[in-house]
């Protein structure tokens, strides 16, 4: 597995926000999270990747060559899903294709008339009519019906029901089961990280970590015990830690020296959500 | 073939899947030369990264449990099997040989142990 995009010291100012030398890489095949709160850089860092937005500073390399050199050829490979569908409301889902189809030099419309097909909606529909849900499942459609090697999408969990992500992640796995790779950011309450194999986490315009999801959970752990079992010491073993009068709940990244230092504490597997919560905030 | 992942045990969760596909080949439930599902099936279905599973299928080729031929998918291996039975009844000789050591300075007799052994074999029919 190779890596399929790489970014490397990315900088913007945009107003008061700066995004700052931000680097990653994406491996081919695989479904990486891009994860942080609100006005973190997550919406910021994908319009620098689609040229939307000029960079301030800063490479971005896809299948080893350099975007600039090749923009036409290199979103010609991509799919995008914007976090606000750019629909035109008052068209035809069949209209508004046509539109965008027009776009792409590989479009393949029996492949488009499948996945519309396969999300259960109709060509002569209006845009204004499809709930939330449809829209993204459309908004996909388009995305994937010219053989992208790389899907971006920008939040696209948000405001969906859990059925409508349910779905939405199996689109996903299908999608990367023929070794396409797929970019997606998310508020940390996303349950779309669970499909992730890589987690991106920016904070306040830098990258915190970008880490195999299941490194993460291997790495860390949830710690509970009796708080007689705190002191000094062991606090310092611990990224966050709650106390309340039955016990204590903490997450380390350290279990060896928990065991070690501490007695009768139960230690599970955290969830990505509380992982990236402990590196937030502190 | 069954596949647990424990999120309480603390094996890393590729050698808990790497432990179980490993056992389910010295028990014959994979035969050889069965395909394996590819990487990402793998990873889908238990929910873990793609990457964990190319993890497993590489350390259990490096060791000679699977073969992987490219473009085609991942084989339990022919060749080793023989070995691998032979070392994992290796393996009991010495546990057994370790049991009659620590019996002998106890001065449990040739009876008592086999009794015992014959307890273990009825506890695990039932």
């Amino acid at each position: 597995m190779k890596p399929i995009l790489e970014v490397n010291g990315l900088t913007k100012q945009l107003g008061n926000f700066q995004l700052k030398d931000v680097s990653f890489s994406l491996t081919e095949g695989c479904i990486t999270g891009f994860i942080g709160v609100n006005g973190a850089g997550k919406t910021t860092t994908i319009k620098l990747l689609l040229g939307l937005i000029q960079k301030d500073a800063g490479e971005i390399h896809f299948f080893g060559e350099n975007v600039q050199s090749k923009e036409r050829e290199f979103k010609s490979r991509l799919g995008i899903v914007l976090d606000e569908g750019y629909f035109y409301e008052g068209l035809t889902l069949l209209e508004m294709k046509n539109i965008v189809a027009a776009a792409y030099s590989h479009w393949d419309n029996s492949l488009f008339n499948r996945n519309i097909e396969r999300f259960g909606l109709s060509l002569n529909q209006k845009i204004e009519t499809l709930s939330k849900g449809m829209r993204m499942k459309y908004a996909i459609a388009l995305a994937i019906s010219h053989h992208a090697d790389l899907l971006i999408m920008d939040e696209p969990a948000s405001g969906l029901d859990p059925q409508v992500r349910m779905e939405l992640r199996d689109i996903l796995l299908e999608y990367v089961a023929d070794g396409k790779s797929v970019f997606l950011s998310s508020h940390i309450t996303s349950d779309l990280d669970k499909v992730a194999d890589t987690i991106i986490l920016i904070d306040n315009g830098q990258i915190v970590f970008s880490e195999e999801k299941d490194i993460l959970l291997d790495q860390h752990g949830l710690v509970k015990g009796d708080t007689k079992e705190l002191n000094d010491q062991t606090r310092n073993l611990f990224l966050t830690l709650q106390e309340t009068e039955y016990g204590f709940s903490g997450l380390t990244k350290d279990k060896a020296s928990v065991r070690q230092q501490m007695n009768n504490t139960l230690i599970e597997r955290p969830s990505i959500e509380d992982i990236m919560l402990s590196y937030i905030g502190r | 073939m069954k596949i647990i992942i424990s999120n309480t045990s603390d094996p890393p969760i590729y050698q808990q899947i790497k432990n179980q596909i490993k056992d389910a080949i010295i028990h014959g439930e994979l035969k050889e030369g069965e395909m394996l599902p590819s990487i990402r099936a793998l990873a889908n279905d238990l929910r873990v990264s793609v990457l964990t599973t190319r993890r497993v299928y590489d350390e259990l080729e490096s060791e000679g449990f699977i073969t992987t031929k490219a473009g085609k998918g991942s084989f339990v291996a022919k060749e080793n099997f023989e070995l691998l039975l032979e070392s994992k009844r290796h393996m009991v000789e010495v546990k057994l040989t370790e049991a009659w050591e620590t019996a002998r300075s106890l001065g449990i007799s040739k009876d008592e142990l086999y009794a015992m052994m014959d307890l273990l074999f009825e506890e695990g029919e039932e």
